[in-house]
């Protein structure tokens, strides 16, 4: 088969089309924007500060397993976003009638140095929010 | 069934009306965040634990929704106020349907 130079050009255009797909599928299978995250939670809603407090290590050795704690007296749903990750939602804390403190601890991944940020939502249907930076040192997440 | 996963959880065998409870669970479970690649090259398809829920006699004490952003084997520390005496249930949801659950009684006086 004879290849003209009009072929070529095309074949190499959708070559490169055809590697552009995947990438594009990927961003979004990625997620959402920390944005879009937050919106969804509060539906648009002001956040402010208050009684919210977030523990977080100043400095994380190993970004596999970062302990963090966050505690707000009036919350009913407390979300961690972890704002460098490549997926920031974290987790989605839910307390219910029979939850004593509307506190939890977990350990959560870290990519590098970032943000964590908690934003609570009250009884009375506002936000409130803390941020704390965590240095990390050795990134978890695998990739 | 993914393998090799055991639910653990430590609640306290008594309390008192009222008092706060804390309640620390631990899963062993790989938690696959979906971005790591194997050695050919291909991504490993994401496969975590992505609720728990911890219910007490019926009523609902804590519900978390987890994301990939949580470490392997996860583990929750809250706490929890009892009525009166019973038995909690502690769920865990995986990516791939299977559910873990495990029970706790507790005396109340």
């Amino acid at each position: 088969m004879k290849i003209s130079r009009r072929k070529v050009v095309v074949l190499g255009m959708s070559a490169v089309s055809a590697s552009l797909l995947p990438l594009n599928l990927l961003a979004q299978a990625d997620g959402q924007s920390a944005e879009d995250i937050v919106k969804e939670f509060t539906g648009g809603a002001n956040i402010g500060s208050g009684d919210i407090m977030l523990t977080t290590p100043e400095i994380a050795e190993n970004g596999n397993t970062v302990p963090i704690s966050v505690e707000s007296k009036k919350a009913i749903a407390i979300k961690i976003l972890a704002l460098g990750n490549p997926g920031p939602d974290v987790v989605t804390f839910k307390f219910g009638p029979l939850s004593a403190t509307r506190s939890a601890s977990t350990r959560i991944r870290l990519r590098k140095t970032q943000d964590v940020l908690a934003i609570a939502k009250l009884e009375d249907g506002s936000f409130i929010q803390d941020i704390q930076k965590v240095k990390v040192t050795i990134g978890g997440c695998g990739g | 069934m993914a393998k090799g996963v055991k639910p653990r959880v430590k609640v306290p065998k008594q309390a008192s009306v009222g008092e706060a409870i804390t309640i620390k669970t631990l899963i062993s479970h790989k938690m696959e965040t979906g971005l790591r690649k194997d050695a050919d090259g291909n991504k490993i398809p994401q496969s975590i634990i992505h609720r728990f829920t911890c219910d007490f006699n019926g009523n609902n004490v804590v519900d978390f929704d987890l994301k990939a952003g949580i470490s392997v084997n996860p583990y929750f520390q809250f706490e929890a106020v009892v009525p009166e005496s019973g038995e909690f249930k502690f769920t865990w949801y995986d990516d791939d349907g299977s559910v873990y659950e495990k029970t706790k009684k507790i005396t109340v006086s």
